[in-house]
């Protein structure tokens, strides 16, 4: 059987989470929040983890890191030193001071763009990708809860309805599930 | 929610919703192009195209088509690069550093800005592009296996660090941009009608939701890249004073470079941000936004950089001097006294006088002087760099070979030709872009607006309840209400009912009385929510002439009624709110 979801709309953002506080509390599972700007708070009351985005970025600032010092240290120390102004060109550490910008500038490039792919992979947000928000003014001023009825087993279809229905909501509707991406 | 003190002033002026955000800003793009944008348009694209073509000139004939000669060989071309840098500087400024310090006026300014920076760098990095003469051949910078010996890139050369560190700027920024930009394009794409804009908007929004988890991951995403690009913007200028700075010209080569340079940058960065900005928020009416208190925090950013660099100058005068190193020194003479003391005045006057202007708090204040000033200020900006690079070359070592730069039309043409494509992308940005960040505007709305901090916001309309569930209301209305509710606590005295009944008749007496047939819309009063209009309507109030009547005593007789919203009646003067509605 397709999977059914209830979209309930609010007007207000502390509305919606005063009304994902009282559902929660009542044992109702919110599978989504779909919001013109980040609502502060929301995620531990709906059960969204902390992203592990920043880790991704130390490990892309590292792998950086270390690309530019096995770069440079071949280029010029290895392959073909060159003499300068009778700068030290034999050893990597010696020389190091005149690499210390180039290490860093690598290290903010990878750290930087891999954090950026792994977001925009992550979300499914890329160029051509087809957007899922239920209702167009999710991105204006609505704020709309999505609420999976295989994530609440134990509540009926109107059971929810009326849980939800004694939350201060504008709107609220049931749809089959569509996975769109 | 994080409340702000009462006494910062607000951000967002008079009363906005989240949906008047929408509208604001969407309604330059949505509608159509004035007559003005059209011109200047026009204008910056002669400009650029005249550019375009010194550029082509300049590539088929080579460099000897520049002014340079064997004493000055660096002039107008790296004088203007390091200019466009330093303007690029702003815009992460204002959105990284401004960002971990947590301070919300920048919200007003970070998307403009940004796309200043962004095409600013860009300009920027034209100037070395060309620069190398041969620029089929300027893929040789970056470190790529080769036929020539394996012959690397020197990476000890700060002109190599500058490749590195104008390209991470330029991508990093850029990205960080764009990763703000992708939610305000799901809006303008869910608001489109024309079919070709939403498909447009469609691909540029990279079909984002906004579901919770991705706000989740944006808020970090930002976050980290502020992080990231606050080191950067002090690096990149830092590595482009070592251009000089790593050199043995007596002028250039000095240690307090990387910090002078980085504060100049930002001074200069501001000056621009500012110029573009008084012409943007006029432009699209975006006044409620970014407001004079806005003008007068970048304002003080300038005072305060501009301070610096003046100190920096001073130094550098007086290390001159005490360093004892006579070549050290009279470079310093030279530029004061010398032939081009006309530009080292220039500089001095621009950048170390007029922002100390700043101090008067009129003046910061004041939006046609801080156009006049940052205008001003870009110009000593630019004079700065042609000062630390022409005066420092003209008069070398060889008093036979000393001579004087003269710039030729390509010269010339090139930075005109700059400073118009700058303005073709940024006027075709603030027509198809949100300038002002949609999203990140609301998250402070109800900190920072005027109408949410002094209290004048209407009540939130409450949605007709789908079922009448008695408790429903209530709990948003405990929500809403708070904070009035306590100071009434201690006015409310228990009343009877018959008490109760006896003071509305009297109120009723006084205010003569209506009938629900005949009634007015009394939500249209400011401070009067669906809520509030059912309570006045129970006790018998339906009119705007009602409510017109009311004085003093009628309201503290309400009050005494309602007990819920003491002295607010009075606060929003609702007589006078309501003779107007009646008289229209």
């Amino acid at each position: 059987m397709a999977d059914r979801v209830i979209y309930a709309m609010y007007d207000d953002d502390e509305v919606l989470m005063d009304g994902a506080k009282k559902l929660v509390s009542e044992g109702v599972h919110i599978t989504d929040v779909f919001s013109p700007f980040p609502i502060h708070g929301i995620d531990p009351i709906i059960g969204v983890k902390h992203t592990r985005l920043g880790i991704v970025s130390f490990m892309f600032g590292l792998l950086g890191m270390t690309l530019a010092v096995i770069g440079f240290k071949y280029f010029m120390i290895d392959d073909w030193p060159m003499n300068i102004g009778g700068k030290p060109n034999f050893s990597l550490l010696e020389n190091y001071p005149s690499f210390v910008p180039i290490t860093f500038e690598f290290t903010v490039l990878f750290a930087a763009h891999g954090m950026a792919l792994t977001y925009l992979l992550r979300n499914k947000t890329l160029p051509g990708m087809p957007a899922d928000n239920p209702y167009p003014r999710t991105t204006d001023d609505r704020f709309v809860m999505e609420i999976r009825l295989s994530d609440n087993t134990k509540f009926s279809a109107d059971e929810l309805h009326t849980k939800i229905k004694t939350t201060d909501i504008v709107e609220i509707e049931e749809k089959d599930y569509v996975v769109v991406k | 929610m994080h409340k702000e003190s009462a006494i910062r002033e607000p951000l967002i002026l008079g009363h906005k919703t989240y949906h008047d955000i929408t509208e604001d800003v969407c309604r330059s793009i949505e509608g159509k192009a004035p007559k003005t944008w059209y011109i200047l348009f026009g204008i910056a694209l002669l400009l650029g195209l005249y550019g375009v073509g010194c550029v082509l000139y300049l590539l088929g004939t080579g460099i000897g088509t520049w002014g340079l000669n064997k004493t000055v060989q660096w002039a107008w071309d790296i004088t203007n690069f390091v200019w466009w840098v330093g303007i690029g500087h702003a815009g992460t400024l204002i959105s990284a550093v401004l960002l971990l310090f947590r301070q919300r006026w920048r919200m007003a300014i970070n998307r403009a800005a940004e796309a200043m920076t962004i095409f600013a760098v860009f300009m920027a990095g034209l100037f070395p592009l060309i620069h190398m003469g041969r620029l089929w051949v300027g893929y040789w910078v970056m470190p790529i296996p080769n036929q020539f010996g394996s012959l690397w890139v020197n990476f000890n050369s700060p002109l190599l660090w500058d490749v590195f560190a104008i390209s991470t700027y330029l991508s990093v920024g850029f990205v960080f941009w764009y990763i703000g930009l992708l939610p305000d394009f799901a809006t303008i794409r869910d608001r489109a009608k024309h079919p070709v804009s939403k498909k447009m908007y469609s691909i540029l929004s990279f079909g984002w939701s906004g579901r919770a988890k991705h706000w989740n991951r944006f808020e970090i995403v930002s976050l980290v890249l502020a992080g990231l690009a606050t080191p950067l913007v002090f690096s990149v200028h830092s590595i482009v004073s070592f251009d000089f700075a790593t050199s043995v010209i007596p002028g250039w080569h000095t240690t307090i470079f990387p910090p002078y340079f980085v504060a100049g940058a930002v001074f200069s960065g501001f000056a621009m941000v500012q110029t573009i900005m008084l012409i943007v928020r006029k432009g699209l009416k975006l006044e409620a936004y970014l407001h004079t208190k806005h003008i007068e925090y970048m304002n003080i950013v300038i005072m305060v950089t501009g301070s610096i660099v003046g100190v920096a100058y001073l130094t550098e005068l007086f290390i001159s001097w005490y360093s004892g190193v006579e070549y050290e020194s009279y470079a310093f003479i030279n530029r004061a006294t010398g032939p081009y003391w006309w530009a080292y005045a220039s500089m001095m006057t621009c950048n170390v006088i007029s922002p100390q202007l700043m101090w008067f708090k009129k003046l910061r204040t004041s939006l046609l002087f801080t156009f006049f000033i940052s205008i001003v200020v870009n110009i000593g900006m630019w004079f700065e760099r042609f000062v630390i690079i022409v005066t420092s070359l003209h008069q070398d070592y060889l008093p036979s070979s000393w001579s004087m730069f003269h710039p030729t039309w390509v010269d010339i043409g090139i930075y005109i030709g700059t400073i118009g494509l700058f303005f073709v992308f940024y006027l075709a940005f603030a027509r198809y872009f949100p300038v002002l960040p949609i999203a990140e505007l609301k998250t402070i709305l109800k900190i920072s607006g005027e109408s949410y901090k002094n209290g004048s916001a209407p009540e939130r309309p409450t949605p007709a309840p789908v079922v009448a569930a008695a408790e429903a209301p209530v709990v948003e209305q405990v929500v809403t209400e708070a904070p009035v509710a306590e100071s009434a606590s201690e006015a409310k005295e228990e009343i009877s009912e018959e008490e109760k009944q006896n003071r509305i008749s009297s109120l009723i007496e006084k205010l003569g009385a209506g009938s629900a047939d005949a009634k007015d819309d009394l939500k249209l009063i400011s401070g009067v929510g669906p809520k509030l209009e059912g309570t006045l309507n129970d006790i018998g109030i339906y009119t705007f002439e009602q409510v017109s009547k009311m004085t003093k005593e009628e309201y503290g007789l309400l009050d005494s009624i309602t007990g819920t919203f003491p002295g607010r009646a009075e606060r929003d003067n609702w007589a006078e709110q309501a003779s107007n509605l009646m008289n229209k």
